[in-house]
């Protein structure tokens, strides 16, 4: 791999924390990932996955037990934390309680001795990219927590990083903050033109930001893809599982044609659905469909799958219908409400299912 | 990859290395000015007497741990208890019991009334112990003195008052050896104890009172035994140094009323006889380690009932 | 009270009362001791008006003097060695994981705080004899030297709370924004450790001005202590002059006492 094209490369990370007595935890489980430059880069994952683990290795926190971190192609395990041209948003902040809101975010440029009117200036720079240039005299512990979470922000970006490491940063936020700076946080990305590395354990808020996500769990990246790959395709039972709602369904495969594949399910019916990359060829799979990808027809119409309607749920912006599948699966289907809109369903009545083209996609596990 | 292992076990051993050497000056000044000597009475504690004094250097002996509980007669060489010092030893502990017991009797009420009063005031109510707490032990001994001097003001007070005729003699008894211990150590009860019922749920009592509880029941029952941890810390912060006291049976007790600390050290003075009060320091921090001992069990059971 | 026949879920018959008798215990003797520090007369127990004589016939005490400034000095020194020391120990016991060894370091710091008092005394005596014989030097050495010991453990215990307390992503922050070790520890860990090192370094100061039963056995010849001084005196006919030293300690004592109070408050 060339130099150059990736901003962070972990190749065959693995991590081990020695516990008390005998067990111990494998916290990363040769782990190969590659991070392009100006990337905005999400590791999720529910927590213990390992992906704050990783963060922690790329900062230099911790040590790799076995693998190496490439920053530039260099390989950056002899460097303390405080040689890595890596900066870090960290989950409570660590602002520094002793020092003003100004003295924080030129902490990082004074450590490296850069000429006082030359921190002076990059200060208030990062004061106005952040929009908190009234507040520079502040105590860290007079502003509130989207203030705070700013500084952090400015603080982390004002030694100009290669990367930027975020650890859940957004999660001591409440809701509507938390909205505002899922923004924010990609204009400052758009125009640091620096590399983001998030961590989060919240689909939505790695959906809404990121170029990329790797999905993990129990120390194991298991895919990784554009929000949207990650949401329509998903390769595997968990990554389907954590991201969004997901209708399963058990078959077989009837036959392969390149990508796609003719799964017989339960009910004798026939879909097509996308197979993942590598495949492994096994005949009996699991394909998931997701409930907005479907929808509802009337009993006797062309349908894919047909069943019985066992309970309507209202939320408002949209609607559930369970249904349960001739063959014994149950199948949800998502519709948008609209005003006046909606055909008539009663719960009990026959109904058929229409899946949307590509809807289906089969599961490697 | 052998190198990532390499690198990661040598950045543990310069952490490991740099941490022993942090904790070097702590170690050495106190390993050269209270451990090390400690080893010294006990070496001692085996030697044969000097004649002025001081030790016959590796010269063994036993003889000093046998006189701690044993005497010889003069003339004929018979064995006997050493009568002299098992009533030092009895009085000590006898002492630093009362000791304890009167101080918990004074200290429970006292630090469940600091506890229950409102959240600011507390603190206040605490700093009050605690400055006793911090006054020279010398100068709280002598204000006790000069209380129970026969011309002091108790007495004086009394005597004007026409409840006695002449001076009670307090001063140069174990009474007097008593009330000045609980006068020096009561804050040493008070503090854990009030420590333990600072997190008592008063729900709890509640519950006891909603379950047709009287009062004295609920202290009995809820109460006490949810603050058992203070209790015997408390108890056991009081005894301890009780048991080794020596300035308060000093100036309280006069020259006869010996605590073991006073006997220790009349054998580095004029006893003259080092290897015993070399035995008899082993033989008190003995029975304070035991003591110790069952605190750490006690604390470390609290704590693991508590989560 | 505004609540009188109401039933209280806290109340306790006769609490109140013991509590009373116990603080009027507690400051009753000394009380008394600084009330008579100011008798006109020589007696400590009969009142005969209010006069400084004492506290002048103290100040001009030339040998009081001497003592007092020793106490100091030996306080000022053993405090700051063993504040360094103690910091230093905490800084290697707290936070990290802990290594081989933390147990036993941690269980040597606070050995001075389990041994009687009186038994590290004669162990002191027996050993700077010795030593004293062996080399000649019979200077406050000892005596410094047995001061910083027992001080370390109560230098020990505030600042190593005050670092358990400390949150550790703070200087994983400022190595992450390239501070080296030292100035992580410069610039950020020293200035928040600060208040924890004062309380220590005060601690240590009053144990220090405290301690009788140590000092009486390690000091040489002529190198009385303010408490040693005062034990000698007791023996001999006392005047108000004692108590007139008594309560300038004390008072001394209840100011860094107030002093680490308020810190301790300020801080939480």
């Amino acid at each position: 791999m060339a130099a150059g094209q990736s901003a962070i490369e972990a190749r065959g990370v693995t991590k081990v924390f020695q516990g008390a007595g005998q067990d111990a935890v494998k916290a990363l489980d040769n782990v190969f990932v590659s991070i392009r430059e100006n990337e905005f880069f999400t590791l999720l994952g529910p927590s213990g996955c390992g992906k704050t683990t990783l963060l922690r290795l790329i900062a230099g926190f911790d040590f790799p037990t076995e693998g190496e971190i490439l920053l530039h192609g260099q390989d950056i395990a002899p460097l303390p934390p405080f040689r890595r041209p890596v900066n870090t948003v960290f989950q409570s902040y660590a602002l520094f309680p002793h020092m003003t809101v100004g003295q924080n975010i030129g902490f990082g440029l004074e450590m490296l001795g850069r000429p006082k009117a030359e921190i002076e200036a990059r200060v208030n720079e990062m004061l106005k990219l952040v929009r908190m240039e009234e507040l520079r005299n502040r105590k860290t512990s007079q502003i509130s927590g989207g203030q705070q979470q700013r500084v952090a922000l400015a603080r982390a970006l004002a030694p100009a990083p290669k990367v930027l490491l975020l650890d859940e940063p957004l999660s001591a936020l409440d809701y509507k903050l938390r909205k505002d700076m899922q923004i924010e946080l990609k204009r400052l990305q758009h125009e640091t033109g620096i590399t983001f590395i998030f961590v989060t354990h919240d689909q939505e808020e790695a959906l809404t930001m990121s170029d990329r996500i790797a999905v993990m769990s129990k120390g194991k990246i298991l895919q990784i893809g554009s929000p949207r790959d990650i949401y329509d395709r998903p390769s595997e039972r968990f990554v389907a599982n954590f991201i969004g709602d997901t209708n399963f369904l058990e078959g077989e495969i009837a036959g392969t044609a390149g990508s796609e594949a003719k799964v017989k399910l339960a009910s004798g019916a026939v879909i097509s659905a996308g197979l993942p990359e590598g495949f492994s060829g096994k005949n009996r799979v699991t394909v998931v469909v997701r409930p907005e990808h479907a929808g509802l027809t009337a009993p006797g119409k062309k349908a894919d799958l047909s069943g019985k309607l066992e309970n309507i749920v209202y939320f408002g912006t949209d609607t559930h219908y369970h249904i349960m599948l001739d063959g014994g699966a149950s199948f949800m289907i998502r519709q948008q409400n609209s005003r006046g809109g909606g055909v008539g369903h009663a719960v009990g009545e026959a109904v058929g299912v229409m899946l949307e083209d590509h809807a289906a996609q089969v599961l490697k596990d | 990859m052998a190198s990532a292992k390499e690198f990661l076990e040598a950045s543990e051993r310069k952490d490991v290395r740099d941490r022993w050497l942090l904790s070097l000056p702590a170690l050495l000044i106190i390993f050269a000015a209270a451990l090390g000597p400690l080893l010294v009475v006990l070496l001692y504690s085996f030697m044969v007497k000097g004649d002025y004094g001081d030790v016959k250097l590796w010269q063994w002996s036993t003889e000093g741990w046998f006189s701690v509980f044993f005497q010889r007669d003069i003339f004929d060489d018979t064995v006997s208890l050493a009568d002299a010092h098992l009533t030092i030893l009895w009085r000590s502990v006898w002492l630093s019991f009362l000791t304890t017991l009167l101080a918990l009797i004074f200290g429970f009420p006292t630090a469940y009334f600091i506890a229950t009063r409102p959240e600011g005031t507390r603190d206040i109510w605490l700093f009050l112990i605690t400055i006793p707490f911090w006054t020279n032990l010398l100068i709280r001994t002598f204000a006790m003195m000069e209380v129970i001097r026969n011309e002091g003001i108790l007495n004086t007070v009394l005597i004007k008052i026409g409840i006695i005729d002449a001076p009670l003699q307090i001063l140069y008894t174990d009474t007097a050896i008593m009330l000045g211990m609980l006068y020096v150590y009561l804050p040493l009860m008070v503090l854990p104890l009030y420590a333990s019922m600072e997190k008592l749920d008063f729900r709890l009592v509640e519950a006891a009172y909603d379950l047709y509880a009287t009062r004295l029941r609920v202290l009995w029952r809820v109460i006490i035994p949810l603050v058992k941890p203070g209790v015997i810390a408390g108890s056991i912060l009081v005894f301890i140094p009780a048991l080794g006291a020596y300035v308060t049976p000093r100036v309280l007790g006069g020259g006869k009323n010996m605590m073991l600390g006073n006997l220790i050290e009349l054998q580095f003075g004029q006893g003259r006889n080092w290897p015993l009060g070399a035995a008899l320091s082993i033989t008190l921090m003995a029975i304070v380690m035991v003591a110790m001992l069952v605190y750490v069990r006690q604390a470390s059971k609290g704590t693991g009932s508590h989560g | 009270m505004a609540n009188a026949g109401r039933f209280s879920i806290r109340r306790q018959t006769g609490f109140t009362l013991i509590a009373a008798f116990c603080f009027l215990w507690l400051y009753a003797p000394i009380a008394t001791l600084i009330f008579y520090s100011f008798n006109a007369g020589t007696s400590v127990a009969i009142w005969e008006g209010f006069s400084w004589r004492w506290y002048e016939a103290a100040w001009n005490n030339e040998q009081i003097k001497e003592v007092s400034l020793r106490s100091l000095l030996i306080a000022t020194v053993a405090a700051t060695v063993a504040t360094v020391a103690a910091t230093m120990a905490a800084l290697a016991t707290t936070r990290k994981k802990p290594f081989r060894g933390t147990t036993a370091v941690y269980a040597a710091i606070n050995a001075p705080l389990m041994v009687p008092e009186i038994v590290t005394a004669v162990a002191l005596l027996i050993t700077f004899a010795s030593i004293k014989v062996a080399t000649g030097y019979t200077g406050l050495g000892y005596l410094l030297a047995a001061h910083s010991a027992f001080c370390i453990p109560f230098a020990y215990l505030p600042v190593r709370a005050r670092l358990e307390s400390m949150d550790l992503t703070l200087e994983r922050a400022a190595a992450d924004l390239y501070a080296t070790p030292w100035n992580a520890f410069r610039y950020v860990t020293l200035p928040l450790l600060w208040p924890g090192i004062i309380a220590g370094f005060m601690l240590a100061f009053v144990i220090s001005l405290d301690d009788v039963v140590i000092t009486e056995f390690v000091k040489s010849a002529g190198q009385d202590t303010l408490p040693t001084y005062m034990l000698g005196q007791l023996r001999r006919q006392i005047t108000p002059e004692i108590n007139a030293i008594s309560t300038a300690f004390f008072l001394l004592s209840v100011l860094i006492v107030t002093l680490f109070f308020f810190l301790n408050r300020r801080k939480s």
